[in-house]
């Protein structure tokens, strides 16, 4: 195996595994059934005080 | 239940007397063993650490609640959080913040007056240059991590950290490793590669440290109370794994003695500078841009109450960043001996990189949509968001600069140092004074800080600290690299090197005085620190916003969440 | 959901981050394993004699590589200043490589012959005494401090697990070839260039008998770089990768 065919080789196989996994990212962010997960993940950061309060009762 | 609690502390305490113990031993043998002065010393330090371990972990048996270990705050469902580690973190924080940002403002001073370095091997330039490095990347911004690791993977988790000691080891494990790379630059015990310089046992002692750091860090995420691991998490772990795979394949040595500091990497030449610059630039790019995005990704939404812009802009930026990054390393060696197609990939994937970086930068920033005027209001929010803003900066300058034909012009000049400080001081530093700022008072279990007025006059002092910095690098960067090609009518070079050194005076000054101005800033940060830790009475507390307080003395949100 | 599945995702990301952090790696820094053809073929490299080698490790302990590339790029400007542009296999034995990403002073890969060893003496010494515009450090306790050499076999023995082939001769005659090279027209200096040709015995002003110091091994090493690879017998045009 000389370097260049594993240079090719390596520059051939990124690619295609760039464009994968590129799409495949775009698709499961995309994905309809996900927004109820990322919708709720996305006020976690928040949700907690809110919680802890009712708990409290105020 | 409660028994079974105290008979699991019981155990953990015993196997960490044991590591203590340990460590002792491994210590001891080696101050012992060694012909050099500085691994002796290194040993005995080693041997304080365990023995301080020690005494902290004998103390805890005759106090039998576990509340020195933990903080006030707690879980929806009682359970303590661990908070003690995290506060040593922040503390470290500040002390290393300080001791990194005054080393480099020494440095820059240095540079414009030579006789700074006095003659002495201890503080010479190129011995101090390491400890400034250092200092500010892992101590300074390691400690940070840590710090906001530990207390966003908690809180979004809505779990304890995983382990009883094992957040402890990890944050004083991780002092014991600045102290001993840190005096040992000063001593002369370096590896020679740029933020790769500690030496190869100071490298294993990390190693573990570092082991114990992911496993408290995934424990806890599978301990966690919410169906989905928030996305700052993500990058948390993303930081927290790539770091250790670049710290194991970069720093890959053979020492000449087991009881010397000597060693000798295993890669040469082109081989060692490919494998440093994927290490240095995946430094940048999961240590200071990874990690740091953690924290805009939890302590802005919480800061202006209101969830991040985009979480699925947040998951496409969050893969397509670690993807591309690790391919960036190449463009620190354009028209080097690299191999072409190697440099050549080296930059098409840095100028990828732009996208995802201002990916992230719109979802940082338009999380404020609709509370700009937190802007004015809040100089925490400002730290954040300037913060922000400058990330995006940087990340425009860098795949601009990745660019060969721009990159044979700034390469090996001072371009490059004012691009990192941009990058370094207004991206990763104030978004860790933000970060610190809110951490204080929920820590400490305070209403709010002592004083936001001292933090409007930090911003701003830094602030004009950070644009001297930048713009005069800048300035000398692009003036030096141009004097370097330039050419007479006749086609000779202009200029000897030595008259381009000289050009660059001026600016050194202007340098170092934005050096001290970002210093002076530090140190206002720490006044106001000490006085909300000590309790003082709150300077402007009608100014301050709701969220400023610890959790449990938060009044009711202004505007309800759904 | 089930509490098993929570575990499965955190070790699901955890992979996943694994597997995409490494492809960069494994495309870039592979492929330069195959040594063969990423280093031209030149003639002249060879290992660093043992004080070179000690020189070098005082390089790597001050942090030079701070302020100071070995790396002279393939532009006419640098070509010009420095001299031939570097190759890859100039540092073949460079463990660590030591190619500096920083001019604050000038690059050092071809430095060696340019100036006397008294002249680097003195500019150690006191930089600003020949270059009254300089802004290095002075390093004045170089040559006040003896070197420590008692383990460079044992450093050269490292230096060839690592790659460089150091033979037995040359790991056995360590020591004596250290201190040869400060002793000129000796039987030992003529022993040491017969193995490590090319080299510089040091002539410049020492205090006659003193022990050998870091000055001498830095000055070595000095002394060196860039002299190694036989230019007149290089063919730009060859087998290699520009």
């Amino acid at each position: 195996m000389t370097y260049e065919t594993v240079a090719t080789f390596s520059q051939v196989t990124s690619l295609l595994l760039f464009i994968t996994m590129f799409a495949g990212v775009v698709v499961y962010a995309l994905w309809p059934n996900n927004r109820g997960r990322f919708e709720q993940a996305q006020r976690t950061a928040l949700d907690l005080d809110v919680r802890s309060q009712k708990q409290e009762g105020r | 239940m409660a028994a079974k609690q105290t008979e699991w502390s019981a155990f953990s305490d015993v196997i960490a007397a044991a590591a203590a113990v340990v460590l002792l031993v491994i210590g001891l043998a080696i101050a012992g063993l060694t012909k050099e002065p500085v691994m002796a010393f290194h040993g005995l330090l080693f041997a304080a650490g365990a023995v301080l371990a020690g005494i902290g972990i004998l103390w805890t048996f005759g106090h039998h609640n576990d509340q020195p270990l933990v903080g006030a705050d707690t879980t929806s469902d009682g359970t303590h959080y661990q908070d003690g580690p995290i506060k040593v973190a922040t503390l470290a924080a500040l002390f290393w913040g300080l001791a990194g940002f005054l080393v480099g403002d020494i440095l820059a001073w240095q540079l414009a007056i030579p006789a700074l370095n006095f003659d002495l091997p201890w503080i010479s330039f190129g011995r101090l240059r390491p400890l400034h490095t250092s200092a500010v990347i892992f101590a300074f911004g390691g400690n940070v991590l840590l710090a906001t690791s530990f207390y966003v993977v908690q809180r979004t988790c809505h779990a304890r950290l995983a382990g009883r000691w094992s957040p402890w080891f990890v944050v004083w494990g991780y002092q014991l490793f600045i102290a001993i790379a840190g005096t040992g630059y000063l001593l002369g015990v370096t590896q020679g590669k740029e933020y790769a310089e500690p030496e190869w046992y100071a490298d294993l002692w990390l190693t573990i440290v570092w082991v114990v750091y992911l496993l408290v860090f995934l424990g806890t995420l599978i301990r966690r109370k919410e169906p989905h691991i928030y996305v700052a998490n993500w990058f948390y772990l993303a930081f927290i794994v790539t770091v250790a795979m670049l710290h194991l394949v970069n720093n890959a040595t053979i020492p000449v003695s087991l009881v010397g500091s000597k060693s000798y990497i295993v890669y040469a030449g082109v081989q060692d500078a490919m494998t440093q610059w994927w290490y240095g630039h995946n430094a940048v790019g999961f240590f200071l841009t990874a990690g740091f995005l953690g924290i805009m990704y939890y302590f802005i939404p919480k800061r202006v109450e209101r969830p991040v812009y985009s979480y699925r802009l947040s998951i496409v930026h969050f893969w397509t960043l670690i993807f591309l990054y690790i391919w960036a390393g190449p463009h620190h060696l354009h028209y080097t001996a690299l191999p072409e197609w190697a440099q050549t990939l080296g930059m098409a994937f840095s100028i990828m990189l732009w996208m995802p970086s201002w990916g992230g930068m719109i979802n940082g920033l338009m999380t404020l949509a609709g509370a700009w005027d937190k802007l004015r209001t809040d100089p925490v929010v400002r730290l954040l968001v300037v913060s922000v803003a400058f990330y995006g900066m940087s990340t425009f300058e860098g795949p601009l600069m990745s660019i060969k034909a721009v990159n044979s012009l700034s390469h090996y000049t001072d371009w490059t140092i004012g691009h990192v400080h941009s990058g370094a001081l207004g991206w990763v530093a104030m978004v860790s004074f933000g970060a610190i700022y809110c951490l204080v008072p929920w820590l400490w279990n305070r209403k709010g800080l002592y004083s936001l007025k001292l933090v409007e006059w930090h911003f701003w002092i830094s602030t004009i600290g950070i644009l001297l910095y930048i713009t005069a690098m800048w300035v000398s960067g692009i003036t030096q690299g141009l004097m370097w090609r330039a050419y007479d009518k006749l086609g000779f070079l202009q200029y000897s090197f030595i008259e381009t050194v000289e050009a660059m005076k001026p600016y050194y000054v202007i340098r170092a005085i934005g050096g001290l101005l970002f210093v002076a800033g530090s140190l206002i940060m720490i006044y106001n620190v000490w006085r909300t830790i000590r309790g003082d009475a709150m300077q402007d507390a009608e100014d301050q916003p709701r969220v400023a307080a610890a959790p449990a003395l938060r009044l009711q949100p202004v505007i309800q969440v759904k | 959901m089930s509490h098993e599945r929570f575990e499965r995702n955190s070790f699901i990301l955890l992979i996943g981050i694994l597997i995409v952090v490494s492809i960069g790696g494994l495309v870039q820094i592979a492929p330069l394993f195959w040594v063969d053809s990423t280093i031209e073929k030149v003639k002249g490299m060879r290992p660093y004699t043992p004080l070179e080698q000690a020189g070098r490790d005082i390089y790597v302990r001050e942090g030079c590589y701070g302020c100071h590339s070995q790396m002279i790029r393939t532009l006419r400007d640098e070509v010009e200043r420095y001299g031939h542009y570097s190759l890859a296999a100039e540092s073949m034995y460079d463990h660590p490589f030591q190619w500096g990403s920083k001019r604050t002073g000038p690059d050092l890969a071809r430095v060696g012959g340019r100036y006397s060893d008294q002249w680097h003496a003195d500019h150690f010494n006191n930089p600003r005494a020949l270059v009254p515009e300089s802004i290095m450090p002075g390093y004045p306790w170089l040559n006040a401090t003896p070197l420590v050499s008692g383990n460079i076999a044992d450093r050269l023995k490292t230096l060839r697990i690592v790659g460089v082939p150091y033979t037995d001769d040359m790991i056995a005659k360590a020591d004596t070839d250290l201190k040869a090279q400060i002793d000129p027209d000796s039987r030992p200096a003529r022993e040491m260039l017969a193995r490590y040709p090319k080299a510089k015995v040091l002539r410049y002003e020492r205090t006659a008998g003193a022990a050998v110091t870091e000055l001498d091994a830095l000055i070595a090493y000095m002394q060196i770089l860039g002299q190694m690879v036989d230019f007149a017998t290089f063919d730009a045009a060859g087998p290699n990768l520009r």
